[in-house]
């Protein structure tokens, strides 16, 4: 399974990565060199097994409905790049 | 509701996703506040922001709350449900992906009932539901020009909603809303979530195709998104299935699409075209284990069911002798419900008579205000005070409107009302038979005539006792004493 | 360097004591936690310069514990920990002046028991790498040969302990960051089985093969501060609640009849025989000890490789989506738009490996190939973990190589990640399956370290430190100290 230079700027998009125009090729040479690796997981020994999300057999623990969190904000927002009045700030979102 | 008619020829197919958000009191993978209004940010913890390093923990109550749902419209609640991220950037996203239930929702399958039209022409219809998950909601972008910025507001983020998916299975605007209506009565009844359309608390999407009547196939559909209240969702789907007919008849096509209802100029717009959608590169969510629920706890949830609203709605035709229709209205919101049996929790009262009550001048009342029945200005105890006297004869029909008015504006006692006002209705048998026999007294030959056998002379005798009471003797004790002065002498 | 301040043998002495041997010092007040955290900030002083281990130094507080298990003891975090009010970068750009506002629950455990936070130790960008060469705050020289690698991502951590910055320092391993660096630089590395330490605070690489740990001089050290570490965390749902053992009980235990597994696919070509001959004489070093050794079969560790250079991408991926400039760290100048916002801030905040792994993942995980790419890599992972099943039917740990190699030299495989990513062919499968793995200095080859694997049952590390410690009661290979220039502290220790 090899990566067009198509395939490679539509997935730079979804990642919200530019790729130059200029790295692309050295950038698709080395995604298919992984790539190619995974030609491994065409072994038909996996075909029957079931898909491993967590390796351990554990269930999810539920917390208490309760409120444990106070007003941190000033804490909490003290790394933001641009802020006013309590909010964060970005170039005008259109909908 | 209007009363919109699909045009012939043609058949409208229409699928609802529905997001209620869940009243827990914290937010589903955080211990924040889920409280509506605060200070912008001032909910937003280091896990609703995102921050690097944080991690979810599943709230049980959402859990719950959402199992409640399932049980509630008789679906299989999983054993096992497990959560997904769809993966896209948006500024109100905090982590640029939504933790989602994809692969395996909590809540499999379930139908409602829903009734359409009155009296005769009143049909039932029964709506699959093909799913209900969890997930959490996003955060809010404001508007308003921050330096030709927009504000994120992330206090929204992590508050905990069901998505509740419905089959395709409705076919017009009006059971489109009646199935709405009825899941938004679900989720009060259940007391899992406010309801709030206007504060976004529940928010409803609609899938909406048409194709020739009779055909199999279904058309290409587009998505309506966000709509806020019934009467938009009306109008909304209506407008749909209005435009694509049009395309369709004009030799144009249906693009798969999501639109957006703009409620002042009463039309659909177009949003994003399938092509332009993400790839929202689902898989399962590595921080998050499967959750399991036993017997048990499903079988003590299944035990917190209150009673439903098809189940009171029942209950209030044998146990009330109401009607179908009146205990379908009574029953519609549980609000309305409440009120109605807080009315006639009063001892000796008329459920009839409240139930008329409640569907007359309580309905018109809160649409001339353009309220809720929980906002009432008179409250289900001043009008259980105001039937008690009407039953006790105290007052009519007509003088129990006129505390009722009286109660909306100024608010007050029943008694107090009636008393500043005068409006005691006079049922003192000693008072009637003085006024009785004074008119009498004052027109013997009336007397004779109707002795004579003049029958229909009973009625001017009834005016002039009235006339005399100023309007306010007991009709049915006028009536008594009348006939028994001026037949039994 | 005055000699005044340590109780014994002047600073040589108290960088090369082990931890228990500080904690009787400081307890005896022959020593103050002051003094003893000065020692080290002067060696840090003098020695970093050359080596970049620290990315960040942290002025020494009081410690929150005066009778804490770890009360006094100076160490380092891997700056992947967050520390409330230290800033805390990740290697990364995209962090460069990232100030964390809350406590990683390792770092508050720490804390109680009365550790002195000391710097945050340099790594690979976002925990991706295997030579700490991605790293935006510059290379980790190792303090064996400067010219080496430390290995990654945990080196900056790895270099510390081996140069006696401090006496340990916290790590993550996703693929082996643990393991390797501490093989590379010639200490003591365990990375404990999934959920067995809070990754609450700990910056998500790949969630679930990410490991907290730590790197230290000797089995016995890392026994100490590892039991103050692990334990269940309601703020992180996938660690666990099995109970935590005291792992310094059971260093002293006898190894007499323990079946030792001996992966024979994992004695191939691909690796130097010269590693191969000191992890041999190591594993006959247990067999002296009375260890039996048992022949096992791990096959398919290609197979383990290419699903791991799927799966951890296809995590992370998601998990570095959060790095976008509207919330915290770096912003891209004058943003025209959202678009530009999001692709300017990733493109020039994420170093060349990070932003390679998330195109990965995301490709892996994007419509029509994540049922030929992540699907099967999951199956693939469960195929791992049925082998290590299957083995340890036969043994109650395994032993091997680290790595294929010791340490090679900066710049030699920055041009081919493929073959960068084979360098943790021995470590990845233990993550796929979420067992506890250790690292343990097992001799040299030119110079620079080897490191002995012990991979043992999920929450089984007390076992693994167990076998390491009565490993380390025969030999002193974790008790050799690296020779860096403009070190006094090698002076006293050879006069």
């Amino acid at each position: 399974m090899s990566l067009t230079n198509d395939q490679l700027q539509a997935v730079a998009h979804l990642a919200r990565i530019a790729v130059e125009p200029e790295s692309t090729e050295a950038l698709r040479t080395d995604l298919n060199a992984i790539l190619d690796q995974a030609r491994l997981l065409d072994d038909p020994r996996l075909n029957d097994l079931e898909p491993m999300a967590h390796p351990l057999d554990q269930t999810q623990r539920l917390r208490p409905d309760e409120v444990t969190e106070t007003d941190q904000r000033d804490t909490l927002m003290e790394g933001a790049p641009a802020q006013e009045n309590g909010l964060f700030l970005v170039p005008k979102v259109i909908e | 509701m209007s009363q919109y008619a699909i045009p012939s020829g043609w058949e409208a197919v229409i699928g609802l996703e529905i997001h209620a958000q869940l009243a827990t009191r914290s937010k589903i993978f955080s211990g924040a506040s889920t409280a509506f209004g605060a200070e912008p940010n001032a909910q937003a913890c280091a896990v609703d922001l995102g921050l690097p390093g944080v991690l979810p923990v599943l709230n049980e109550g959402a859990v719950r709350m959402a199992s409640l749902f399932g049980l509630a419209i008789d679906a299989d609640i999983s054993r096992v449900s497990s959560f997904d991220r769809k993966n896209y950037f948006y500024p109100d996203l905090p982590k640029g992906y939504q933790t989602t239930q994809l692969a395996r929702p909590i809540v499999v399958g379930g139908e409602v009932t829903i009734t359409t039209g009155e009296g005769k022409k009143a049909r039932e219809h029964t709506i699959r539901v093909t799913r209900a998950h969890l997930e959490e909601d996003a955060g809010k972008s404001l508007h308003e020009d921050f330096h030709g910025m927009s504000g994120i507001d992330l206090n929204r983020a992590g508050t905990p909603l069901i998505e509740i998916v419905s089959e395709p299975d409705m076919r017009s605007p009006e059971q489109a809303v009646a199935y709405a209506r009825k899941i938004h009565a679900i989720v009060q009844y259940l007391g899992i979530c406010d309801g709030n359309m206007q504060e976004g608390s529940f928010r409803v999407d609609a899938n909406i195709s048409v194709r020739p009547e009779g055909d199999e196939a279904f058309g290409t559909r587009t998505e309506i998104k966000n709509v806020n209240s019934f009467r938009f969702l009306q109008r909304a789907i209506e407008f749909e299935i209005e435009r694509q007919i049009d395309l369709l008849e004009t030799g144009g096509e249906v693009v798969q699409a999501t639109r957006l209802y703009d409620p002042d100029r009463d039309e659909t717009r177009l949003m994003r075209t399938k092509e332009e959608a993400d790839d929202y590169r689902y898989f399962p969510c590595p921080d998050l284990l499967p959750v399991e629920l036993d017997e048990a706890t499903i079988e003590s949830w299944r035990a917190e069911l209150p009673e439903l609203p098809d189940a009171k709605a029942g209950r209030y035709q044998t146990e009330y002798g109401l009607s179908a229709y009146d205990a379908g209205v009574l029953t519609s919101s549980r609000a309305t419900a409440e009120y109605f049996e807080a009315v006639i929790a009063r001892e000796g009262s008329d459920a009839k008579l409240a139930a008329n009550w409640v569907m007359g001048e309580v309905a018109a009342l809160l649409n001339r205000l353009e309220l809720e029945i929980g906002e009432c200005p008179v409250p289900a105890d001043k009008l259980a005070d105001l039937l008690e006297r009407i039953n006790d004869g105290t007052l009519s029909n007509k003088l129990g409107r006129e505390v009722f008015e009286a109660l909306a504006e100024e608010g007050g006692s029943v008694d107090a009302i009636i008393e500043a006002r005068g409006l005691k209705q006079i049922s003192d048998t000693g008072a009637i038979e003085a006024m009785v026999d004074e008119v009498i007294e004052a027109n013997p030959g009336q007397v004779e005539a109707y002795r004579g056998g003049k029958d229909k002379l009973f009625g001017f005798f009834v005016g002039q006792v009235m006339k005399a009471a100023k309007g306010k003797a007991n009709p049915k004790a006028v009536n008594e004493v009348l006939k028994r002065r001026l037949d039994g002498e | 360097m005055s000699t005044n301040d340590s109780p014994q043998g002047g600073d040589a002495a108290l960088i090369n004591a082990s931890i228990a041997q500080l904690k009787d010092w400081l307890a005896a007040g022959e020593l103050s936690a002051n003094d003893l955290a000065a020692a080290f900030e002067r060696r840090i002083e003098t020695i970093d310069p050359e080596l970049n281990s620290l990315i960040s130094r942290v002025e020494a507080n009081a410690p929150a514990s005066t009778d804490g298990p770890l009360a006094g003891i100076p160490y380092a975090h891997k700056d992947i920990f967050c520390a409330k009010g230290t800033r805390t970068t990740c290697g990364s750009r995209m962090l460069g002046d990232w100030v964390a506002p809350y406590d990683s629950t390792v770092h508050e455990r720490l804390s109680q028991s009365g550790a002195v936070l000391l710097g945050k130790a340099n790594m690979d960008e976002f925990a991706m790498g295997s030579s700490n060469e991605n790293s935006h705050f510059g290379a980790v020289a190792n303090p064996w040969d400067t010219a080496a690698v430390p290995g990654g991502s945990s080196g900056g951590s790895a270099a510390a302990v081996a140069a006696r910055l401090v006496p340990f320092a916290t790590g993550t391993d996703t693929g082996g960051s643990i393991r390797q660096p501490a093989a590379f630089c010639g200490v003591t590395g365990i990375k404990p089985t999934y959920g067995r330490v809070s990754r609450y605070g700990m910056i998500a690489y790949a969630s679930s093969f990410d490991q907290g740990g730590v790197i230290a001089k000797s089995a016995a050290d890392c026994a100490l501060v590892l039991g103050e570490m692990a334990g269940f965390d309601p703020k992180d749902s996938t660690s666990s609640d099995e109970a935590v053992p005291d792992y310094v009980a059971g260093l002293d235990g006898s190894i007499e009849g323990l079946r030792v597994g001996i992966p024979k696919q994992w004695f191939s070509d691909a690796l130097d025989p010269a590693v191969g001959d000191a992890v041999t004489a190591a594993i006959d070093e247990l067999r002296a000890a009375g260890a039996r050794m048992v022949e096992i079969d791990l096959p398919d560790a290609d197979i383990a490789l290419a699903a791991y250079y799927l799966l951890a991408p296809a995590e992370a991926s998601s998990n570095l989506s959060r790095f976008d400039g509207v919330r915290f760290g770096y912003r891209c100048e004058d943003p025209k738009d959202l678009q530009d916002l999001y692709e300017r801030t990733r493109s020039e905040g994420f170093g060349s490996e990070v932003k390679r792994r998330i195109l990965v993942g995301t490709y892996a995980l994007s419509a029509g190939y994540y049922d030929a790419f992540y699907r099967r890599a999951q199956k693939a992972r469960r195929l791992v973990t049925e082998h290590f099943q299957r083995a340890f039917d036969q043994c109650d740990l395994i032993a091997g190589p680290v790595t294929p190699t010791p340490a090679f030299d900066r710049g030699a495989h920055s041009d081919d990640p493929a073959k960068m990513y084979l360098e943790d062919i021995f470590t990845i499968p233990v993550n796929l399956a979420g067992l506890p793995g250790m690292s343990v200095p097992a001799g040299f080859v030119n110079g620079r370290p080897v490191g002995l694997q012990l991979i043992g049952r999920h929450f089984d590390e007390g076992r693994l430190l167990n076998v390491a410690h009565q490993y380390q009661q025969r030999v002193d290979w974790h008790e050799r100290m690296p020779s860096i220039a403009g070190d006094s502290a090698n002076d006293n220790r050879e006069g």
